[in-house]
C-alpha cells in the first residue's frame, strides 16, 4: 500500500510537469489552432538559461523569475518575428515551421550549452517541513508552484481587462478587432505566456531528471497526451489530464508494462484519444461546417 | 476560414506542374524516354567512375530519394501531414533484416514483404487520420516515430528483432564473379545497381501515377475535401490507400538500408530520422517527384560536412533553411528550379512565379 501511495504522489508529481506544458500547448492552441512542437525544446532552452543564471552566482528566485522573463519576451518575439509570417499559411506550412523552431532550439541548446548532463538544482531544501516519507521536497514544492501558477493564470484570464481582450481575440478574433481588441499583440501575448509557463515546467522537472538538450522530448509527448486528454482547447482540463495522465503513467510502469513502453502508452493515448474523443474530456465538440 | 486561405498556394501548384509537364510529354514524347534511359544508365555507369567509398553514398542517396518520396506522395500531393515516417522506415528495414536472417531468404524476395508490411502499418495509421485533419495527424504520427525505437527494443518480440543489439544484415553477392565486358561487379557495386533498379520501377510508377487521374485525385483532395468527394472521389479509401502506398515507399528504402549499412538496431531509427525525412521533403520540393532526389542529395551531404563543425550543427542548418524555404521558395529547390528554367527557355512569357504566397 505504501508502494502504491509512493507511485501516485510520483506520478502527481510528474503529471504536475505535464500539466504545466500541456497549459502552455493550449495557451498557444486556443488562440491560433496551432500545436507548437517546439513547446519542449523551448523550456529546455529556458532551462538551460536559468542553469546558467544560477552558475553565475544568481539565488534561485532571482534566477527563476529573471528566466520567467526572458522566456516571456523571447516568446512574444518569436511569433513576432517567426510565426507570425505564416498565420494564415496552412497547416503544413505550420507543421513545418513547428519544426524547424524545435531544430533551432535543440540545437541552440546543443550549441550554447553542449551535450553534457548536468544536474539542476532544486529551490526546495530536502529536509523542508513539508517533506515526508511520502512526498520529497521537490514533489511537493513542484506541485505548489504548479498551483500557483494555474492560480495566477485564471486570476489573469479572469478578472483582469488584458485577459479578457486576450480571451476575447481567441474565441472570436474578427469581432473582438472591431470593439478594438489588437488581435495580433494578443497572440504574441500568449506566445509569452506560453513560453514562461513552459520555462516553469522545465526548471521544475530538471532537478528530477538531468538538463541536456533532449530533456523535454518525453516529457513534450506526455503533456500532448494531457492536452488531448482535458480537452486541447481548455486550459484547466488540461492541467486536470496531466495529472491524470502522471498517475496513470506511473501505475501502468510500476505494475503493469514496465518501464521500457512509457513513450508507447502516451503513443496510444494520443491516438486512442484523438480516434475515440478528439474534443477530450472537457474540450468543446467542433462541427465543422461545409 | 482559415483553411480557405491557405489553398492559395497548393491550388495553384497543380496546373504549374501540368502546364510545363504537359507539352514535351505529348509533342517529344519518344525523346523523353530516350532521355529517361540515357539517365538510368548514366547513372548506372556513374560509381565506376568514381572512388569505392562514393558507391555507398550513391546507393544511400537513391534509398533516401525512395524515402523521400514516399514522404513527398503523402504531404506534398496528399496534403497530409507525417512526422513519423521512421516508423516506417524501420519497418522496412526490420522485415527485411527478419527475413533474410531468420528464414534465409534472398534480398530481392523480401522486397515485396517489406512493401507489404508497410503499406499494412501505414493503412492502419491512416484509418484514425482520416479523422485528424492536419495537425492531430501530424501530432499523432510524432508520437509513434518517438516510440519506435521503444517498441523495437520490447522484450516480448526480442527473439525476432534481437533486441538492443539488432540484427546484421548481410550485403546479396554480386552474381558475376569475373568481369563483365571489361568491368568488375564487386558486391557494393552489385547492390548499388539493384538500388537502382528499384529506384527506377518506383520512381516510373509514381510519376506515372500522380500524373493520371489518380494524381487528379490525391491533389483534389489536398486542395479542397469536399469538392473533391463531391466529384465523386471517395475520400476515406483514397486517404487512407495513400498512406499506405507514401509508407510502403519509405517501407522499401527501409529495406534497401538495412543491407546498405549491414545492420539494424531500435536506434537506427530514431524520431529525428523522421524530421530530417520532413526536411528534405520540404528542402527538395513539395508536390514534385524530382523533389525527392534534390532533399536526398541535402540530407546525404549537409550532416557529413555540419557535423565536422558541432555535434548540433545539422539541426542549427535543417531549422534555419526549412524556415528559409518556407519563406522564400515554399515549392523547394525543385520548384525553384523549374521557375528558373521556364524564365530561361521562355524569357518573353515570364509567368508570375504563381508560388509566391499572395498576402489576403
Amino acid at each position: 500500500m505504501e508502494s502504491f501511495l509512493q507511485q501516485v504522489v510520483a506520478g502527481l508529481v510528474s503529471g504536475g510537469v505535464y500539466a504545466l506544458l500541456a497549459l502552455a500547448l493550449v495557451m498557444i492552441y486556443q488562440a491560433t489552432h496551432h500545436m507548437n512542437f517546439a513547446q519542449g525544446e523551448m523550456a529546455t532552452f529556458s532551462t538551460f538559461v536559468a542553469w546558467s543564471l544560477i552558475q553565475a552566482g544568481w539565488p534561485y528566485w532571482g534566477a527563476f523569475f529573471a528566466t520567467l522573463a526572458l522566456s516571456f519576451l523571447g516568446g512574444v518575439a518569436i511569433q513576432r518575428v517567426v510565426v507570425r509570417p505564416f498565420e494564415k499559411a496552412s497547416p503544413l506550412t505550420n507543421v513545418v515551421v513547428f519544426v524547424a523552431l524545435l531544430l533551432i532550439f535543440n540545437a541552440l541548446s546543443g550549441l550554447l550549452f553542449h551535450h553534457d548532463v548536468r544536474t539542476f538544482p532544486s529551490p526546495f531544501p530536502k529536509d523542508a517541513w513539508f517533506a515526508s516519507s511520502l512526498i520529497p521536497a521537490h514533489g511537493l514544492g513542484s506541485i505548489g508552484v504548479m498551483l500557483i501558477v494555474v492560480g495566477a493564470l485564471y486570476a489573469f484570464l479572469r478578472f483582469t481587462p488584458l485577459g479578457l481582450a486576450m480571451r476575447a481575440a481567441a474565441l472570436n478574433p474578427g469581432s473582438a478587432r472591431l470593439v478594438g481588441v489588437r488581435v495580433s499583440w494578443m497572440l504574441a501575448l500568449g506566445w509569452g505566456l506560453a513560453a514562461a509557463i513552459g520555462a516553469v515546467a522545465g526548471m521544475m522537472i530538471a532537478p528530477l531528471v538531468f538538463l541536456d538538450p533532449n530533456m523535454m522530448g518525453g516529457v513534450l509527448l506526455y503533456a500532448f497526451a494531457s492536452a488531448l486528454l482535458g480537452g486541447i482547447d481548455n486550459p484547466w482540463g488540461a492541467a486536470l489530464g496531466g495529472f491524470i495522465v502522471g498517475v496513470a503513467e506511473n501505475l501502468l510502469g510500476a505494475y503493469v508494462i514496465g518501464t521500457d513502453l512509457k513513450l508507447t502508452v502516451a503513443l496510444v493515448l494520443i491516438v486512442g484519444i484523438l480516434t475515440v474523443r478528439p474534443s477530450g474530456l472537457f474540450g468543446k465538440i467542433v462541427v465543422t461546417r461545409v | 476560414m482559415n483553411g480557405m486561405n491557405s489553398m492559395n498556394e497548393p491550388t495553384s501548384l497543380a496546373p504549374a506542374l501540368a502546364v510545363e509537364n504537359a507539352p514535351p510529354a505529348t509533342a517529344t514524347g519518344g525523346s523523353l524516354s530516350v532521355k529517361a534511359v540515357a539517365l538510368v544508365v548514366a547513372l548506372a555507369a556513374l560509381p565506376l567512375a568514381l572512388p569505392d567509398y562514393f558507391v555507398f553514398q550513391a546507393t544511400m542517396l537513391l534509398m533516401y530519394a525512395i524515402a523521400v518520396l514516399g514522404l513527398n506522395i503523402l504531404m506534398g500531393y496528399n496534403g497530409q501531414i507525417s512526422i513519423g515516417h521512421s516508423a516506417f522506415f524501420a519497418i522496412g528495414a526490420y522485415c527485411s533484416a527478419i527475413c533474410m536472417d531468420r528464414f534465409g531468404m534472398p534480398f530481392w524476395a523480401t522486397l515485396p514483404l517489406a512493401a507489404g508490411a508497410s503499406f499494412a502499418f501505414g493503412f492502419l495509421m491512416g484509418f484514425p487520420a482520416l479523422r485528424l485533419g492536419g495537425i492531430y495527424l501530424a501530432l499523432a504520427t510524432f508520437a509513434l516515430a518517438m516510440a519506435t525505437p521503444q517498441l523495437l527494443k520490447y522484450k516480448l518480440i526480442e527473439a525476432w528483432t534481437g533486441g538492443v543489439q539488432g540484427i546484421v544484415v548481410l550485403k546479396p553477392e554480386s552474381p558475376f564473379t569475373s568481369p563483365v565486358a571489361g568491368v568488375q561487379v564487386s558486391d557494393d557495386y552489385w547492390f548499388y545497381l539493384l538500388t537502382l533498379a528499384v529506384a527506377v520501377v518506383l520512381f516510373w510508377l509514381a510519376s506515372n501515377l500522380l500524373r493520371g487521374r489518380i494524381g487528379r485525385a490525391l491533389i483534389a483532395i489536398r486542395d479542397h475535401p469536399v469538392a473533391a468527394s463531391a466529384m465523386g472521389i471517395n475520400l476515406p479509401v483514397v486517404k487512407s490507400v495513400t498512406f499506405g502506398i507514401s509508407a510502403a515507399y519509405t517501407g522499401v528504402a527501409g529495406a534497401l538500408s538495412a543491407v546498405a549499412v549491414g545492420f539494424v538496431s531500435p536506434d537506427s531509427f530514431p524520431g529525428f530520422l523522421s524530421i530530417t525525412l520532413l526536411v528534405a521533403a520540404v528542402v527538395g520540393g513539395l508536390g514534385s517527384v524530382q523533389g525527392a532526389f534534390f532533399g536526398a542529395l541535402f540530407i546525404l551531404l549537409i550532416p557529413n560536412f555540419a557535423e565536422q563543425i558541432s555535434k548540433s550543427a545539422p539541426s542549427a542548418i535543417y531549422g534555419v533553411l526549412l524556415l528559409v524555404v518556407m519563406v522564400l521558395m515554399p515549392r523547394g529547390v525543385a520548384g525553384a528550379l523549374m521557375s528558373l528554367w521556364a524564365r530561361v527557355a521562355s524569357p518573353a512569357a515570364v509567368p508570375s512565379d504563381p508560388t509566391l504566397q499572395t498576402k489576403e
